[in-house]
């Protein structure tokens, strides 16, 4: 049985729309949060004394660290489920989406389940960075020649 | 067409399991087995389903007082691929098994088809549906731990299994009409507005129910739809004003009866097979056992499509199997 087309523009219309201003301000301030962490790491490794390059390396290391724990912890999840594209953006989103498979797919073994199940979500983030990567190096290198 | 049941097709016995958020919803006390850690003390969640299946008919036949050999067929369902929840846990039964896939329909398609075997070979049928939050998000969605957003269309499948013995001569709810659906191109792609995919075959079934029976909506002490949820729900009422039909007074939607959605946080309400199942094992058939409620449609409402059906683009197919069951 087929309904008729304008069934689509109907749903569409009627369905609650996210509140995207909440949203918003939600993400904000979260994902501010997360950065003013990133940043007090970045001052205390400083006052340590370790160089600007190994700073560099060691804040996504260490919030990469934490979001793997609080997802393992099943906290990441009632975070994020406020804060939307607040922990999704910065670099803890991305460790999320590799360790919530991974936690998800153990059952099924740690060769088909758990290795090739890991890149799911992150998969096409690394395959399609890696490929606009290889296109911005190509048109760099075009426009260096003249 | 309409399927009438002439030979006082009742259902005796029933039983429903569920988990935390199921135990905390308002329905929560009426469950016979409530596990708060939803492992049912299985290693996965698949396993967990099962169990719940194993554990629902376990205490529906425990409460009739039926073994085994007393039961001629079970009729039983899930939305896991190839339906393993049923078959791995309903496997301890010496039971001859049919297994069904109706998606969230299938506590209606189940009680349905158990009913007509009841009435043409004269014994005791089992229907036994389940779905598991955690189960279902693996295959249908997400990662259990990935931060993602809801939208507010989506609803929550609800961790639970109910089941149904049905036979003549015993208990107080009579299988009297039964109404299958037919499969419905929704023209909605959106897997996070299931409520507006399956509304459509709701509107559909009952319609051609009311057609074919010659009755109206105020007949009925109750009509439920499955697991349309709030959007849904709307949708269903305003289609149905449409045809002529006014629900107000009688409707209610089994995705919005399961949780408390504002205080529970659970958007436009439950779904998955085991919603219906548990709504009508712990609220609809004890009002009626009751005498609160005296004439029930039960609609189960199921979205057909697969998690690959959705990424290749197909709109949802939906349907919704009719049962029209009345107290005695």
């Amino acid at each position: 049985m087929n309904m008729n087309e304008n069934y689509k523009q109907f749903a569409e219309r009627h369905a609650p729309k996210s509140p995207i201003v909440k949203d918003c301000l939600m993400a904000f301030w979260v994902g501010g949060l997360i950065c003013v962490i990133g940043q007090a790491f970045s001052d205390f490794y400083k006052s340590r004394g370790a160089s600007e390059e190994t700073v560099k390396m060691l804040v996504p290391v260490t919030l990469i660290f934490l979001a793997a724990l609080f997802t393992g912890l099943g906290v990441f999840d009632r975070i994020a489920k406020h804060a939307g594209a607040g922990t999704l953006v910065p670099i803890t989103g991305f460790a999320n989406s590799v360790v919530a498979p991974a936690i998800d797919n153990k059952a099924e073994g740690w060769v088909l389940g758990l290795g090739a199940k890991i890149f799911i979500i992150a998969g096409p983030v690394i395959l399609y960075g890696t490929l606009a990567s290889v296109i911005y190096g190509l048109i760099y290198y075009i426009v260096g020649l003249f | 067409m309409l399927v009438s049941i002439k030979g006082d097709v009742r259902i005796f016995s029933y039983a429903a399991v569920g988990g935390a958020q199921e135990a905390k919803g308002p329905l929560g006390r009426a469950f016979d087995f409530i596990d708060e850690s939803e492992r049912f003390r299985q290693k996965t969640w698949e396993q967990s389903e099962g169990e719940m299946q194993r554990i629902a008919l376990s205490k529906a036949m425990d409460k009739a007082g039926l073994s085994d050999g007393d039961v001629g067929h079970l009729f039983a369902g899930d939305l896991m691929n190839q339906c393993t929840s049923s078959s791995y846990g309903l496997m301890s039964f010496d039971i001859p098994h049919v297994g069904l896939y109706g998606a969230c329909s299938t506590a209606a398609e189940s009680i349905a088809l158990a009913s007509i075997m009841s009435d043409s070979t004269d014994s005791f049928s089992a229907a036994v549906t389940s779905s598991h939050f955690c189960s279902a998000e693996r295959q249908f969605r997400y990662p259990l731990e990935y931060g993602g957003q809801r939208t507010p269309t989506s609803q929550r499948t609800v961790t639970g299994s109910a089941a149904f013995l049905l036979g003549r001569g015993r208990g107080k709810i009579a299988v009297k009409e039964l109404m299958f659906g037919r499969s419905v191109d929704s023209k909605i792609s959106d897997i996070c507005n299931m409520g507006a995919a399956m509304a459509p075959a709701a509107v559909d079934t009952m319609t051609r129910f009311f057609e074919e029976s010659g009755t109206q909506p105020q007949n009925y002490d109750k009509i439920v739809t499955g697991d349309l949820g709030k959007e849904g729900f709307l949708i269903t009422k305003m289609m149905m004003a449409q045809k002529g039909y006014n629900l107000d007074s009688v409707y209610d939607d089994c995705g919005l009866l399961i949780y408390n959605a504002a205080v529970q946080d659970m958007h436009a309400g439950g779904s998955g097979c085991g919603c219906s199942a548990v709504v009508a094992a712990t609220s609809l058939f004890p009002a009626m056992e009751r005498g609160e409620i005296r004439e029930l449609l039960f609609i189960g409402t199921g979205a057909l499509m697969s998690p690959t059906s959705a990424q290749q683009g197909l709109p949802i197919a939906s349907i919704a199997h009719l049962v029209h069951v009345s107290a005695v």
